[in-house]
């Protein structure tokens, strides 16, 4: 989650685990940021030296990657895994040296504070304001074997700073001043709580099951993992009411939002809706939310398929049109989504610009009437 | 002889368009309130923080009665330098879907009109700059009183004068703009 929740310290305590065990365990590479108490747990691991490099008339420490790969341990301690390593390494960053000692057999474990995460450094910049610099690819976690949380609350950890367990005091103020921020680590918290369950949630998902029973298992998985909620969207204006109904009970949910517009095959857009068009574009990427776009006369498969591979919980249409017709006697969409989609919840959004005091313009024909995907 | 086929000619139209009507996509058959709107005036009315000016959104409501307009609110999403510009913004979208929703709520219970829209840019100019580039409006409507640490200051609103490609109304301060528009208006549990 941050410096200073105790990464470092549990990974050495699951290296003294494995080695009571009976493994073969090193410190491929230690940052005990000057922390007496984490130094003192190193004590009894067998440590692989730093190798010397000269950069610029400088020399650094760099962690000693063939000297891992001569000792081919069964399990390395290799700690900082978004570090950028000094030029003239085998490789630019820690993540690769890491790749290699894996492709040797031997096991690593590893620490990473979330905000290192690709995916998530732009986000969580706009939450704390401070850019992280070195990022990892979030293919590199997706592979490790089992990801686990070091979660401390916010309080506690500011605690630990002021104590001076974080950083030594000269560093303190500065911390406190910038990255330390109780709304920071609050933030931080979230997404690092969030990111480890979508990593376990799609693990789950990914497992490879045999047998009846676990098949039948791994079907239902989707249903059960988290929320997920599918917009049904058309390019006109009322859509962006419903994409930010949606959002807002994703936002309640902690759900990702997914959007779908069905277009027919061949259907032209006149200049209204293609601006309506670019509007909800706009819209879905402010909130974060993903739009797909399907070409199909049959909603309600297309609807179907991609809620069955996106795992959603949850669907939200507008109300539609009154059916004309032998349409009549066909069931609406919602109905046959939900006949469709055992377990899916359909919810179907009120206009409320509709309202009994709400006088339409000009006679229009209140915004009810319009489907959100229907089409027949 | 030729009744029978009158009725016989008759029932086969009245099935072929009660199976159209089940069979044929309904694109063709809007209900009026989404038909285009291409005819109409189209009257911007942008804006930045939690809040907007009483008076600009009194003004687009009696604009676009007059006028027969569409009102288009639009939210200016100011992106740091350090992030792409088409990022999920979070923070933001928090204050201003509320406030997009009061608005749309308060201009069509007047019988208005609305189309939300979303600008973005690395300040709030340069998204109106962004915004005016991708779409024509007939008006734009600001007001003067507009806190300029956090929307449009009056550097910008000489610009918009200068640059706009539409007919710019810039509302002057007022005693009565403490009455403002925010998020904490909107209606039902959005």
């Amino acid at each position: 989650m941050a410096a200073g929740v105790g990464k470092t310290y549990r990974m050495l305590l699951e290296g003294h685990a494995e080695q009571e065990a009976g493994r073969d365990v090193v410190i491929g590479l230690l940052e005990t940021h000057g922390r007496a108490e984490t130094a003192q747990l190193a004590g009894g691991l067998p440590v692989i030296p730093r190798r010397r490099v000269s950069y610029r008339q400088t020399e650094l420490e760099e962690m000693d990657l063939p000297a891992i790969l001569r000792r081919a341990p069964e399990l390395c301690l290799i700690d900082e895994l978004a570090h950028t390593n000094v030029p003239g390494v085998e490789h630019a960053k820690r993540y690769e040296d890491i790749e290699d000692v894996l492709a040797n057999g031997i096991d690593v474990l590893s620490t990473v504070n979330v905000q290192h995460l690709e995916s998530l450094n732009d986000h969580i910049t706009e939450l704390s304001g401070i850019r992280v610099r070195e990022t990892i690819p979030d293919a590199i976690l997706a592979r490790a074997d089992e990801v686990v949380l070091i979660d401390l609350n916010p309080e506690a950890l500011l605690e630990r700073l002021r104590a001076g367990k974080v950083y030594p005091p000269e560093r303190i103020d500065a911390a406190l001043n910038n990255f330390f921020r109780i709304e920071n680590l609050a933030a931080l918290r979230e997404v690092a709580l969030r990111q480890v369950a979508e990593e376990v949630g799609a693990k789950r998902l990914t497992t490879e099951l045999v047998g009846s029973r676990e098949e039948s298992l791994a079907a239902a998985a989707p249903q059960a993992v988290g929320e997920r909620l599918l917009a049904l969207v058309e390019p006109y204006a009322g859509s962006q009411r419903l994409v930010r109904r949606a959002w807002r009970s994703a936002q309640r949910l902690g759900a990702d939002l997914d959007l779908l517009w069905v277009r027919a095959p061949g259907q032209r857009l006149n200049e209204d809706q293609e601006r309506s068009l670019a509007a909800l574009r706009q819209l879905a990427s402010l909130l974060g939310a993903r739009m797909f776009e399907l070409e199909s006369d049959d909603v309600v498969t297309s609807v179907v398929e991609l809620a069955s591979e996106r795992g959603t919980t949850y669907i939200l249409l507008g109300r539609s049109r009154p059916a004309q017709g032998l349409a009549r006697l066909r069931l609406p969409l919602p109905q046959r989504l939900m006949a469709q989609l055992p377990g899916v919840d359909v919810r179907i959004v009120a206009d409320r610009s509709n309202r009994p005091n709400g006088e339409r313009p000009n006679g229009e024909r209140p915004n009810r009437d319009r489907p959100n995907g229907e089409r027949s | 002889m030729s009744a029978l086929v009158v009725v016989l000619v008759a029932l086969v139209a009245v099935i072929v368009g009660l199976a159209a009507g089940y069979w044929l996509p309904p694109h063709g058959r809007r209900p009026a309130a989404d038909r285009p709107q291409s005819g109409r005036r189209r009257i911007l009315l942008p804006f930045t923080g939690q809040a907007i000016s009483r008076r600009s959104f009194e003004a687009a409501v009696r604009l676009a009665k007059a006028e027969n307009a569409v009102v288009l609110p639009a939210f200016l999403a100011r992106v740091p330098m350090n992030l792409p510009l088409e990022t999920a913004l979070p923070v933001q979208s928090a204050t201003a879907m509320p406030l997009l929703e009061t608005i749309e709520q308060r201009l069509a219970a007047q019988g208005i009109p609305v189309e939300s829209r979303i600008g973005r840019g690395r300040s709030a100019r340069d998204a109106l700059r962004r915004l005016l580039e991708a779409e024509h409006f007939d008006r734009i409507i600001v007001s003067a009183d507009e806190d300029p640490r956090a929307g449009l200051d009056y550097d910008d609103l000489r610009w918009l004068l200068r640059r706009a490609p539409a007919e710019v109304l810039i509302l002057r301060p007022a005693p009565e703009d403490t009455r403002r528009i925010s998020a904490g208006a909107v209606g039902g549990h959005f």
